[in-house]
């Protein structure tokens, strides 16, 4: 029995589980709530069996129809894909929860096929060991994104979604330009071969500076974020959910998985600067957060900010400070999530998202604040959450390597979180001067925030297990002893 | 060695070309114009870099990404075509706004 379930080639069934689902819930619409919910659960089952598997036998190469690398497409599983995954799955299974209660039947109709096509294209990318085949993937990814914010439907959603789709396409193009260049020095796409056969040499300098300004303009790293909070605050609450807790760690996972396998002679100099960008997204993305009016573009700001710390372990670059920058990606993935589902709650409840007027919220949908509030304490990092450890071992990378100026911003974004934070929640408690009709928010809607928030708090104390789990296939060196 | 040259630089040149179109015009089908005329670019350089030498034949994984790439660009455009005219709609303008603040 347990050999079988290790036996099933898991990495496939990831990809085509959610592409199946989405063309049911297209061809089907009628009952493409049922369907989109059973995908998910099936989605959830499958990576705890690819986990197992992972357990059992380490990393996992699969070769597509036999060929196999060079002229073939593998693809290629271990502790690092493993942590996307899972990501991908938590987050997954409680946005789908949470979409079937906040969209009409008219919208869900659309919104079931997208999704599952998003998610099969995330975990298409998060599994993929051919370049030119995550090239494909992140394509996938964009149009499907960008048709879910669209969805909102009105202007400010139209144009953001428009803008976003240009500045996707433009750095799925230098991203492309790049793989072709390694393409035509090296003779082979795939991952694991590159990192043997790649040599110093400038065709690879313009590989690695096509790819990396492609791939930060998809990741919206300071300062290339001007398209991200307007496209993640017009966007549908769940929507919003998947785009800043998901979609922008797609192409950051693409970057890590080149800095970690096929550049890494990294350039010291290089590195340094994506850490500066990262140090600014931070305390800028956490001034403009507290700058804003209203609860989302709050909340896409703080995703600025948070994008911004996982770039401070690139001059850092050992094993403690990857582990505790893919930590802080895990569990600001859970947090952000809850958080945007929190502000839809809010909206859905009191019809605007002005954090002026956000009139008792704490007597009329306390579950909702409480998942705010657990999710804003991972987002600032206060013990025992996910953040906490991951801003720790950040932290402690960056004094044992004498690096201490990043260990300022990491406090100083910490701060600027907090204040942030409680900003809202201090507004929450107010009563407000205009008498509303409140609309309903389904219990399920409020569930699923709390939920995920108190996973992300949950991530605080399994972390020995998780680092376990992310070590599988050495990723990123040798594991962190702290 | 030379024409393979030729045509990959060609290439760039259109990259660059499609580039600064993106970033100087505002009217969106200019901006989707630009974006495929990148592409394109980048399609020439993968075709002109597969032939390295006259005596061999060409390398055929290059043609395959190709068309894989001209699939990828033509649901992206139908995608950003369509977007254009919803935005025409809601808009009344075929540009996007400088700045979105409400």
């Amino acid at each position: 029995m347990i050999g079988d379930i290790v036996a099933i080639p898991w990495v496939v069934v990831l990809i085509v589980l959610p592409l199946m689902g989405g063309m049911a819930c297209f061809l089907f619409p009628t009952i493409s709530k049922s369907l989109g919910l059973m995908t998910a659960l099936a989605i959830f089952t499958a990576v705890g069996g690819l986990s197992w598997q992972l357990v059992e036998e380490g990393a996992q190469r699969y070769a597509i129809g036999g060929w196999g690398a060079s002229l073939g497409i593998d693809l290629y599983a271990d502790g690092l894909s493993l942590l996307m995954l899972v990501m991908a799955a938590l987050v997954g299974l409680g946005v789908s929860v949470y979409s079937s209660g906040y969209f009409s039947r008219d919208k869900a109709n659309h919104f079931w096929p997208l999704w599952l096509f998003l998610w099969g294209a995330l975990n298409a990318l998060f599994l993929s060991a051919d370049l030119f085949n995550l090239y494909v993937t992140l394509e996938l990814l964009g149009l499907a994104a960008v048709a879910l914010v669209a969805l909102a439907g009105g202007r400010g959603a139209l144009t953001s979604a428009m803008r976003y789709l240009l500045v996707s396409l433009l750095g799925s193009l230098f991203y492309l330009l790049g793989v072709v260049l390694l393409y035509h020095s090296f003779g082979s796409l795939d991952i694991a071969i590159l990192a043997q056969r790649v040599e110093p040499s400038p065709a690879v300098w313009a590989a690695v500076g096509l790819m990396s300004v492609g791939l930060l303009l998809k990741t919206a790293l300071f300062p290339m974020h001007f398209w991200l909070p307007a496209a993640h605050a017009s966007a549908p609450a769940p929507v919003s959910a998947l785009l800043s807790a998901l979609v922008v760690k797609a192409s950051f996972y693409i970057l890590l998985r080149l800095w970690l396998e096929v550049f890494p002679q990294t350039n010291t100099a290089f590195s340094q600067l994506l850490g500066l960008l990262g140090a600014a997204a931070v305390l800028w993305g956490g001034l403009m957060a507290l700058r804003q009016t209203r609860l989302k573009m709050l909340i896409a700001y703080s995703t600025v900010a948070q994008l911004g710390y996982l770039f401070l372990a690139f001059p850092l670059a050992t094993s403690c400070a990857w582990t505790g920058m893919l930590y802080l990606l895990f569990s600001h993935a859970l947090a952000k999530a809850a958080m945007f589902m929190a502000a839809g709650n809010i909206l859905r409840y009191g019809g605007h998202d002005r954090i002026a007027d956000l009139d008792q919220v704490a007597q009329r949908l306390p579950l909702t604040l409480a998942a705010f509030s657990l999710a804003g304490v991972s987002i600032m990092g206060l013990p025992p959450s996910g953040g906490f450890v991951a801003k720790w071992l950040l932290l402690e990378a960056s004094m044992n390597s004498g690096q201490w100026w990043w260990a300022i911003v990491l406090i100083l974004g910490g701060l600027l979180a907090a204040a942030y934070v409680f900003r809202v929640i201090g507004y929450a408690f107010t009563q407000a001067e205009l008498p509303h009709e409140a609309g309903v928010v389904p219990a399920r809607m409020e569930w699923t925030a709390l939920v995920l928030a108190f996973v992300a708090i949950l991530l605080g104390f399994i972390s020995p297990a998780a680092f376990e789990l992310m070590g599988i296939g050495a990723p990123f060196g040798v594991g962190c002893a702290g | 060695m030379s024409h393979v040259f030729l045509y990959a630089l060609l290439g760039v040149g259109l990259f660059v070309l499609g580039l600064y179109a993106l970033i100087v015009h505002a009217h969106l089908l200019r901006k989707i114009l630009a974006i495929n005329v990148m592409g394109t670019g980048v399609f020439l350089v993968l075709v002109a870099l597969a032939g390295r030498n006259q005596d061999t034949l060409p390398d055929p994984v290059p043609h395959a990404m190709v068309i894989t790439g001209i699939v990828v660009a033509v649901s992206a455009t139908a995608l950003a075509l369509i977007l254009m005219l919803k935005v025409n709609g809601a808009t009344g303008k075929n540009e996007l706004p400088d700045r979105d603040r409400d």
